[in-house]
Parts: structure tokens; C-alpha cells; sequence
């Protein structure tokens, strides 16, 4: 863990997300008392204003604050990440956690179910099951994207877990007769924290974009801000056409930061190395075997060159 | 493969559950049959849900579909309509094997029903219409944004750590998470508004007639899918150009590519038939795993520049709520992500004579 803290990348990471996390908690303090506004005032007198002066960030053709919206926007988007992050992991902690553990005919069944959510394309899926249902708010956006996203983290827990499943210290606890459900939910998982707080940012960020693109099509009612509903506007109103790229410029750049983020996160994780797996994916093989793999690399063109 | 040629494909495993080397094409053809059969119980799986999705909305979408047809056609829908409509979108007094079986009946008789937007049009006319030009530009964009971004990747992973990998790689880390439709926009804004390079909006020139030995149309339909193209490329360079990185990274580290080194073949040599040729096989498989998240880019590229394609004909069905169009589109869509798995798997076999399991 100390590791884990002491890793740039994951500093640098760790801090931005949780800069975000915070403008998602104090958003609308921020906005009603330090800018003395709220995301849907109009100002009549400055319509689609360019930055500077009054509006730190210029204002929609409707007059309305874009800086207000951002932080505003920060909130719904991160609360629709959050939830649907919490819903993706937590089923795929199911599937792939009592999968990879169980083995067996149980294993090979929810690994099909997994493999084929994986490879229906979901987006459009999405986008249709949106479509039925008339008005969906924030919690149901959620979900939805939740529903469509577990199958990958659940194919890595999966293999995490079998690599855990052939350690010494579980033959051990099964040769003492703990139960099944005891061993994987006081022994296993706390060797899967480190992989479900990666796989859990990944998916919160994969909310945040889905979010937006949903809501860039149109999908999803009521007069909640997010990111992905400024980018909306700003296209349905002429923001792009008339040239306002302040509108929608910063929504985006913030989605990309929050994804940098992360990755920034996975990246410092990745060099901090994988438990040693030994019944496991050939994919997680691959991965554990790249770090080595480099390490070994730079020795061995320092004996080439010398 | 000759055996004076075959750096081996990777050091062989020598952790997890390696079966042992399988000889032979059967060893492939068990592999394919597999997959087949994964295929074709997925396809059901797509077909199943479009059939339980709209018996399971809440609310009755076959009402709401006689209604919205009332408006479009200004009729009251005889009782014929009704039945078919309520074929494709259950009717309470009906079982559910038996609409089940009913609504697989009308699939293998090609009948996706009318179109609600564009009533009396039949679905399959309008999905016809706009299919080309998805298969087109994703297809095109797939393939250029593959290679581009591959190649990139080989030369970033050939140096780990090197000047271009330490600076390139976080900036591609940051172009991976741009949102597609914001991009898009941007594109639009820089070379479509500002610059005013390109159309931004449309597939080809409407003042150029409509012929496939046309020119100028062949050209107008090039220039006006330079932005979209252009969109989708950039997009897709960021993904593959990562995962090759990584995948490059571990090949350089291994000892065939040190003997190569050794021996003094040339460098460009080296990286490409050693290192890169090694660290290739996972983006082809990854290429099939992706094929369906690469829809998603298209379908947001294809709305956001009005491109005629199944993107935005799926995007305009679902604003005015035209089910049939919808369930048939993305049956379609899934089928075509299927089909190109399949085509990514067989690729999978030539290139790895082992063809072992991949999950």
C-alpha cells in the first residue's frame, strides 16, 4: 500500500480524481456562494458572452453561466460514474469472484453469460433500451450503463481470483474446513481490493462517458446538468457553428482529464507489478511478464550497446 | 513458417494451465467450431433480447406504436396492421412461447415489418439504404486507424522509456479519453467552421446526381467523409497504438530478439520481424473483442456529421420512437459485430499455428 502512495503517477492520478470528486461534493456551495449564481440563471444582458469579466467562462446563447455548469455538471456527471461504477463492480464481483472460485460447471456457465454481454455491442443496445423507456432520470441512465459494463471487470476478476484460488494459504483453509463463503469473502477478497479499486475507477469514468454520449443523443429528461447535457446544447443551440468553443470546450477537456486520470492510475499500478500469478489468464501472464520483461530490457541493451 | 524463420511466438508459457502443443489444421477447426457455436449462441442471445426488451418496458410500446402510427399515416390502423404490430411487440392475451415462436417465424422470412417514421416504408428498404455507407466508413477507419495505430505502437514499444515512448504515451493517454462526440466537434469546429476544409454535414454532394460510375460523385462522397473518417482514425490510433506499446514492450525484453540483436541483423529488421511480429497477436484478437465498442464511435461520428449510415438512421429512429427500425438495426449491427469476430478468429489461426485457447 505504502507502494501504492509513493508511485508519481498514481499521486498525480489519484489527486485529480479526487480533486473532481470534491467539486462533485461542494459543487453547488461553489456555485451559490462564491460565484453568487446558479447554473440556470439567465443574464440577459450578457447573451452567449465570450470569457472574461463578469463570466469567468462566457455564457450559453441563453445567457447562462458556463462556469456555473461545469461545476454543477461535475456533480451529475460524477454521481451517474459513481453509480454506475458501484453496479458494474459489484455484479462482476459476483460473476467473476464466484466463477473463478467456484470453478467448475458453474464457471463455465457464467463465463458464457459473461462473454456474451461482452460482445453484444453496447452502446446501440443501450440506446434502444433508452429509447423505450420514456424520460429516464439520472438513477435510471445509471443503472442502465451499469447493467452493459460489468462483463470486462468481471473477466479480470475472474482471473485474479483463480490465480488466488491455487495459493497455499486457501488449500491451507480448505484443509481446515473453513466455508466456502467465509474463505472468499474474509481471505479472497482482500487480496482483490488493489484490482477492484482499479477496476472500480475505470468504471466510474466509463459512466461519465457513457453518460455523456447518451445524453449527447438525447437521451434522458428533466433539466439536471451534466457535462454530457452542455456538450448537448451546446451543439443543438449553434455553439459549434457560431464558434463558442468556451461552451463546449471545457466539458470535454474535463471528461479527458478525469480519463487521463485514471489511466494515470492504472499506469502506476501496472508498474508496481502484479501479484504473482500462477494459475491465471494467459493475458494476466502477459501483463506480470512485461514488467520483468522490461526491467530485463534495459539491462540487457546497456550489454548490447556496451 | 520454415523453421530457419520461426522466432518463436512467445517463450513458451510456463505458468498456468498450457495444455501442450495441439499439431495439425484439426487442432484450428476445433478451435473455429467453438467459436461458431460461442457465435451462434450469441447471436441468440441478441435475438432473444430484442425480443423480450419491448414485452418487458414498462408500459405497452405496442400501443404507443399504433398511436405514433396513427399520426404518421393519418389512418386508424385496420386490424390487420394491429396483428402484425403485435407480433413483433406481444400482446398480453398471447403466450410467450408462442409469440417467441411467432416472431422467429417472420425472422427467417426476412419480415422486419413497416417502418413507423417513414410509414408505409419497409424496415429492410431503409437499413439497406444506409448500410453501405457504415460498412464503409467503419470499415475504412477500422482498418487505416489498426494499422496506423499498431505500427505507432511497435516503434513506441521498441524504446521503453525512450525520449519519444516517455513523452508520447501520456499524450496518447489523454487523446484515448477524449469523449468521440466531442471530438467530432471539434473537428467540425477546426476544419469544418474555422478552416472550412470540409462539409461537416452529409455523405455526399446532394447537387452531384446519385451514381455509383460517377466521378464526381465517388469524389464528393470522399470529401464529404474526410471529417467523420478523419474523427474515427484519431480515435482509433490511441487504442491499438496502446495496447501494441504494451504487448512490444514485453517481445523486446525476450531472448530471440536479443540473438537477433546480436547477430547483427539491422535494427528496422529487428523490431519488425522480431519484436512486432510476436507482439502482434493480441491486437488481432483484440481487434474482434473491440469490433463492438467500435460501433458505438461510429454511431456517435455518423449522428454528429448527419452521415446517411445505420448510426444515424438508428439515432433518428429512436428520437421518434420507431421500434421496428430500431430492433432491426441493432439485430443487424450485432450480427455484423458477430460475423467480423468470426472473420478476426479464422485470421487468428493462420497467424498462430498453436491456436490456443483464447477465452
Amino acid at each position: 500500500m505504502s507502494q501504492f502512495l509513493t508511485n508519481g503517477k498514481v499521486r498525480i492520478g489519484l489527486a485529480v480524481f479526487g480533486a473532481f470528486l470534491l467539486i462533485a461534493l461542494i459543487g453547488s456551495w461553489l456555485v451559490s456562494s462564491v460565484l453568487g449564481t446558479d447554473p440556470h440563471r439567465i443574464d440577459y444582458d450578457a447573451l452567449g458572452a465570450a470569457p472574461g469579466g463578469e463570466h469567468l467562462l462566457g455564457t450559453t446563447t441563453s445567457g447562462q453561466d458556463v462556469l456555473a455548469q461545469l461545476i454543477t455538471g461535475c456533480r451529475g456527471s460524477v454521481a451517474v460514474g459513481l453509480l454506475s461504477g458501484v453496479l458494474a463492480v459489484g455484479v462482476a464481483a459476483l460473476v467473476g469472484v464466484t466463477g473463478g472460485f467456484i470453478g467448475g460447471r458453474t464457471d463455465q456457465m457464467l463465463t458464457a453469460v459473461t462473454n456474451i454481454f461482452a460482445t453484444l455491442p453496447s452502446f446501440p443496445l443501450m440506446l434502444i433500451v433508452a429509447g423505450y423507456m420514456a424520460n429516464v432520470g439520472p438513477v435510471a441512465i445509471a443503472l442502465l450503463i451499469g447493467l452493459f459494463e460489468w462483463p470486462v471487470c468481471a473477466r479480470y476478476l475472474r482471473a485474479q481470483t483463480l490465480s488466488l484460488r491455487g495459493r497455499d494459504f486457501v488449500q491451507a483453509l480448505r484443509m481446515v474446513g473453513e466455508s466456502r463463503w467465509r474463505m472468499v469473502l474474509v481471505e479472497i477478497m482482500p487480496h482483490l481490493t488493489g484490482i477492484l479499486s482499479s477496476l472500480f475507477l475505470r468504471a466510474v469514468v466509463t459512466g461519465v462517458f457513457t453518460e455523456a454520449g447518451l445524453r449527447f443523443l438525447g437521451i434522458g429528461g428533466g433539466d439536471s446538468v451534466t457535462w454530457g447535457t452542455m456538450i448537448a446544447f451546446a451543439q443543438q443551440q449553434e455553439g459549434v457553428v457560431r464558434g463558442m468553443w468556451w461552451w463546449f470546450a471545457p466539458p470535454g477537456l474535463f471528461i479527458a482529464l478525469l480519463g487521463t486520470a485514471t489511466a494515470l492510475v492504472n499506469f502506476g499500478l501496472d508498474e508496481i507489478g502484479n501479484p504473482v500469478l500462477r494459475h491465471s489468464s494467459r493475458a494476466a501472464v502477459r501483463r506480470a511478464t512485461a514488467h520483468m520483461a522490461a526491467r530485463r530490457d534495459r539491462t540487457n541493451t546497456v550489454e548490447v550497446a556496451s | 513458417m520454415t523453421a530457419t524463420r520461426a522466432a518463436p511466438v512467445q517463450a513458451p508459457t510456463q505458468l498456468g494451465k498450457y495444455r501442450g502443443p495441439r499439431t495439425g489444421s484439426r487442432a484450428g477447426w476445433s478451435f473455429l467450431l467453438r467459436r461458431l457455436g460461442f457465435y451462434l449462441v450469441t447471436a441468440w442471445a441478441a435475438i432473444t433480447l430484442n425480443f423480450l426488451i419491448p414485452r418487458f418496458m414498462p408500459g405497452d410500446p405496442a400501443v404507443a406504436l399504433m398511436k405514433n402510427l396513427q399520426q404518421a399515416s393519418g389512418t386508424v390502423p385496420n386490424a390487420a396492421a394491429m396483428q402484425a404490430v403485435r407480433m413483433f411487440y406481444g400482446d398480453p392475451q398471447q403466450n410467450l412461447l408462442q409469440q417467441y415462436l411467432e416472431y422467429w417465424k417472420s425472422l427467417a422470412h426476412f419480415d422486419f415489418g413497416l417502418s413507423v417514421s417513414h410509414y408505409p416504408t419497409p424496415v429492410s428498404d431503409i437499413v439497406l439504404e444506409a448500410l453501405p455507407w457504415t460498412v464503409l466508413l467503419a470499415g475504412a477507419t477500422t482498418v487505416i486507424g489498426w494499422l496506423l495505430g499498431t505500427l505507432l505502437g511497435a516503434f513506441l514499444g521498441w524504446k521503453p522509456g525512450g525520449r519519444a515512448d516517455s513523452l508520447l504515451t501520456p499524450i496518447t493517454a489523454f487523446f484515448y479519453s477524449l469523449p468521440p462526440f466531442w471530438l467530432a466537434l471539434l473537428v467540425i469546429y477546426v476544419f469544418g467552421f474555422t478552416l472550412g476544409w470540409f462539409p461537416i454535414s452529409g455523405g455526399y454532394d446532394p447537387d452531384v446526381p446519385f451514381q455509383m460510375n460517377n466521378l464526381w460523385f465517388l469524389l464528393s462522397v470522399l470529401r464529404y467523409g474526410t471529417l467523420p473518417a478523419f474523427t474515427l482514425i484519431f480515435i482509433g490510433i490511441n487504442g491499438w497504438l496502446f495496447a501494441m506499446r504494451n504487448v512490444m514492450v514485453t517481445t523486446v525484453g525476450e531472448d530471440y530478439v536479443l540473438l537477433a540483436r546480436a547477430k547483427g541483423l539491422r535494427p528496422h529488421r529487428v523490431m519488425l520481424r522480431y519484436a512486432a511480429r510476436n507482439a502482434l497477436l493480441p491486437n488481432v484478437s483484440g481487434l474482434a473483442l473491440a469490433l463492438g465498442s467500435i460501433f458505438g464511435g461510429v454511431i456517435v461520428a455518423e449522428i454528429v456529421f448527419t452521415y446517411p449510415g445505420l448510426g444515424y438512421v438508428l439515432f433518428q429512429a429512436v428520437s421518434s420512437h420507431d421500434f421496428p427500425l430500431m430492433q432491426t438495426i441493432f439485430l443487424l449491427i450485432t450480427l455484423g459485430v458477430l460475423a467480423a469476430n468470426l472473420i478476426a478468429d479464422s485470421t487468428y489461426v493462420l497467424l498462430d499455428p498453436r491456436t490456443r485457447e483464447q477465452r
